[in-house]
């Protein structure tokens, strides 16, 4: 227990001693090396967490904290997006020639960063819904950090529109502390604990209403359609390692929160309802973001919509249930952080290259960046959940978890809408990659190391984890699943 | 349980702080002068401090007080001299295209006032408590949940979708101080907290808003699209 306890101080102390550090010492140089060293600590502190987790809960700091098997899933999820953006940021950020204010930048992705590892932790559900909206207040400034309209325009969308969902998170989580008090008294400590015992003498009216208000809030942060509206906006605005944060990241962070509540739901035993409201909101996800990579024209904006696509994939998984498709939700969202950070340092490494964010902009990517190109193009194919990656896996799990009466009509759905987006998305990198040659500069275009050796580190975990499906953690996947779904 | 055993005195203040509540987040609706909207929302938060200081003397919950008071000062002073200053660095002091007239507004508030009221009977009716505050409550709680996503969508001005965030914040407060007055203490005093420090990033923000985009109105940010 203390050596766990040690490794979540660390885990969370690095990246607030980077932030004091960035703006203690206001050099770019010194800046950017103090958070990549913060995030190494991170990420090597929230590796060994999923191993040393047994069933149990686990509580530090006088029962603020909870270790769970889902916990140390989606903080090793952040981390490793947290710790690939890091080494991207830095050969990212000197292209923008900001020196003089860089060091702002990396103070607030620690923050960022620490934000994104704490949320997930968090036992008291008061004190989770507060960590997501200070998730959003951090990310606003990153989004705006470019400084032109455009990003403005992406970062007050962005806060409005999250600010008013997650307020409807609020006024849910309020009515379940009501539900609650009938129970157990009008004080107690909110955890999600104590939450899920009392769930099956609670009233099933208001659990409902409670769920669904929860649902939307956190879906609006999460960026289910239709609550995704913030969702492209930002992510295409911000410099490109804070879009590989907000989509690997910051995302499954509130993903948890409606997974805990699910959880709560399940306890109170209301049918099929919470499962069915999750499982239609991922299904439209799924549709918007089809339609909208199909005719996309921004670059990012194309792997925005993507994410959309991949949360709404994640949220059919939760809602079909069972072990199948839980396990599959949870292994999809790894491979979504692992891919997502692959596809928007691509992005970002192109749109630096040829100076547009147009996708008709970049063309002769094949000719002129060889080894990016074929990187990039890998990622692509594993985006669209082709074999032999990761995503293909967990997408094959999740559609075999939907293959029952109830919830047919969605298998046949995500099908259809997959083998659209996998057209869509291969048609852009076609257009990218073989442009009219007379534009085509000589090949020899030059990515800086760091900037390429991330893409390298999410590439290869991604075809392991697409090739070989380790027993270690199918077992740990499926041993969540009872607590989340029948 | 507060709600199901409240002598009449005190039922009837509860009453009379949650209504006038309401009223002026109708106020807030229905006119289109900045100003207007900000002395509306700091006369919404004193009558919430009044609220919580009450629950707190008729329910016995000391912590109430404390409450009260830090609910005085950063709602219902330090939140509405913040946007005072903000709307002093602007030069607009009212909103200019309205989608909708401030009487249609009213209207539509009105019947969102209706449907929330029918939400809250069933609610309540599940646990017998369709005669005491619980509905009244409930009511207010949702329908200025409503009135505020109404003005966020129909409004433009920065500063107005601002205020329509923290009525809609100001709602759940004012809910939660009735129905479930001995929520830990520790959760109501981040959130105030926290509004603070959204209504500092909104200041930043729009100062940036002005020097970038040059306009602080919703209507003029659609470079974003598809």
């Amino acid at each position: 227990m203390t050596s766990i306890g040690g490794l979540l101080l660390a885990l969370t102390l690095a990246p607030s001693i980077a932030l004091l550090g960035c703006l203690g010492a206001r050099r770019p140089r010194i800046a950017e090396m103090l958070n990549l060293l913060a995030s190494a600590i991170s990420f090597a502190c929230a590796l060994p967490l999923p191993f040393l987790v047994d069933g149990r809960q686990m509580l530090f700091w006088s029962d603020y904290v909870l270790l769970d098997r889902v916990s140390a899933w989606v903080v090793l999820c952040s981390a490793i997006v947290y710790f690939l953006a890091s080494i991207y940021a830095v050969g990212y950020m000197r292209l923008l020639k900001e020196d003089h204010r860089l060091f702002r930048f990396y103070a607030l992705f620690a923050g960022f960063g620490l934000t994104t590892l704490v949320g997930p932790l968090m036992n008291s559900v008061g004190i989770y819904w507060i960590a997501i909206e200070l998730t959003t207040l951090v990310s606003t400034f990153l989004v705006a950090y470019e400084r032109v309209a455009e990003s403005m325009e992406a970062a007050w969308k962005y806060i409005m529109v999250v600010s008013a969902g997650i307020s409807l998170a609020l006024l849910g989580t309020i009515l379940f502390y009501w539900a609650g008090s009938f129970v157990l008294g009008p004080t107690y400590q909110m955890t999600w604990a104590v939450l899920r015992e009392a769930a099956p003498r609670m009233n099933p009216a208001l659990t409902i209403l409670a769920f669904l208000l929860v649902l939307v809030g956190y879906g609006t942060k999460v960026g289910l359609a239709p609550m995704h509206s913030w969702l492209p906006d930002a992510h295409s605005e911000s410099p490109a390692p804070v879009s590989a944060m907000l989509s690997g990241a910051l995302l499954n962070t509130a993903m948890i929160g409606i997974v805990r509540f699910l959880g709560i739901t399940r306890a109170a035993d209301l049918g099929q309802l919470p499962q069915l409201v999750l499982v239609a909101f991922g299904a439209l996800s799924l549709l918007i973001g089809a339609l909208f990579i199909v005719r996309q024209r921004g670059i990012k904006r194309l792997m925005a919509y993507s994410s959309i696509e991949h949360m709404g994939m994640v949220a059919l998984g939760f809602g079909f249930g069972g072990t199948l498709g839980v396990a599959g939700a949870l292994y999809h969202m790894l491979n979504h952080s692992l891919n997502k950070s692959l596809m928007f340092f691509g992005a970002g490494n192109m749109m630096r290259a040829y100076g547009t964010k147009e996708i008709l902009g970049i063309n002769g990517v094949s000719r002129r960046f060889p080894v990016q190109a074929a990187l990039w193009l890998a990622g692509a194919v594993a985006v669209t959940g082709a074999p032999p990656f990761g995503l293909f896996l967990s997408e094959f799990t999740i559609m075999r978890a939907g293959l029952k009466p109830s919830f047919s009509w969605a298998v046949y759905v995500m099908a259809v809408l997959l083998i659209v987006i996998f057209v869509g998305f291969m048609n852009h990198f076609r257009s990218m990659y073989c442009g009219p040659a007379e534009d085509a500069a000589p090949p020899g275009g030059k990515v800086s190391a760091w900037c390429a050796v991330p893409m390298w580190l999410a590439l290869a975990p991604l075809l392991v984890l697409g090739l070989w499906w380790p027993a270690g953690i199918w077992s740990y996947l499926t041993s969540i699943a009872p607590s989340v779904s029948p | 349980m507060l709600v199901q055993h409240l002598d009449p005195l005190a039922s009837s203040l509860f009453s009379l702080l949650a209504i006038v509540s309401l009223l002026l987040s109708f106020v807030m609706l229905g006119s289109r002068w900045l100003k207007n909207y900000l002395y509306a929302f700091a006369a919404e938060s004193w009558a919430i401090a009044a609220l919580s200081a009450a629950v707190g003397h008729y329910g016995g919950y000391p912590e109430l007080y404390v409450v009260a008071v830090l609910t005085l000062l950063f709602r219902g002073l330090l939140l509405p001299y913040l946007i005072w200053r903000i709307i002093g660095r602007l030069e607009v002091d009212r909103e200019i295209h309205e989608i909708l007239q401030p009487s249609s507004g009213l209207v539509i508030g009105a019947l969102f006032v209706m449907f929330a009221l029918a939400v809250s009977y069933r609610i309540a009716a599940e646990f017998h408590l369709e005669l005491t505050i619980a509905v009244l409550a409930l009511t207010v709680m949702l329908s200025m949940k409503l009135i505020g996503f109404l003005m966020l969508a129909v409004r433009h001005e920065a500063i107005s979708q601002i205020l329509g965030l923290l009525v809609l914040e100001n709602g759940i407060f004012l809910g939660s101080q009735i129905l479930v007055p001995g929520m830990p203490l520790l959760i109501e005093l981040v959130i105030l907290f926290d509004l603070l420090v959204i209504v500092a990033c909104f200041g930043v923000l729009v100062g940036y808003l002005v020097t970038h985009v040059g306009t602080t109105s919703a209507l003029d940010l659609k470079r974003l699209v598809g």
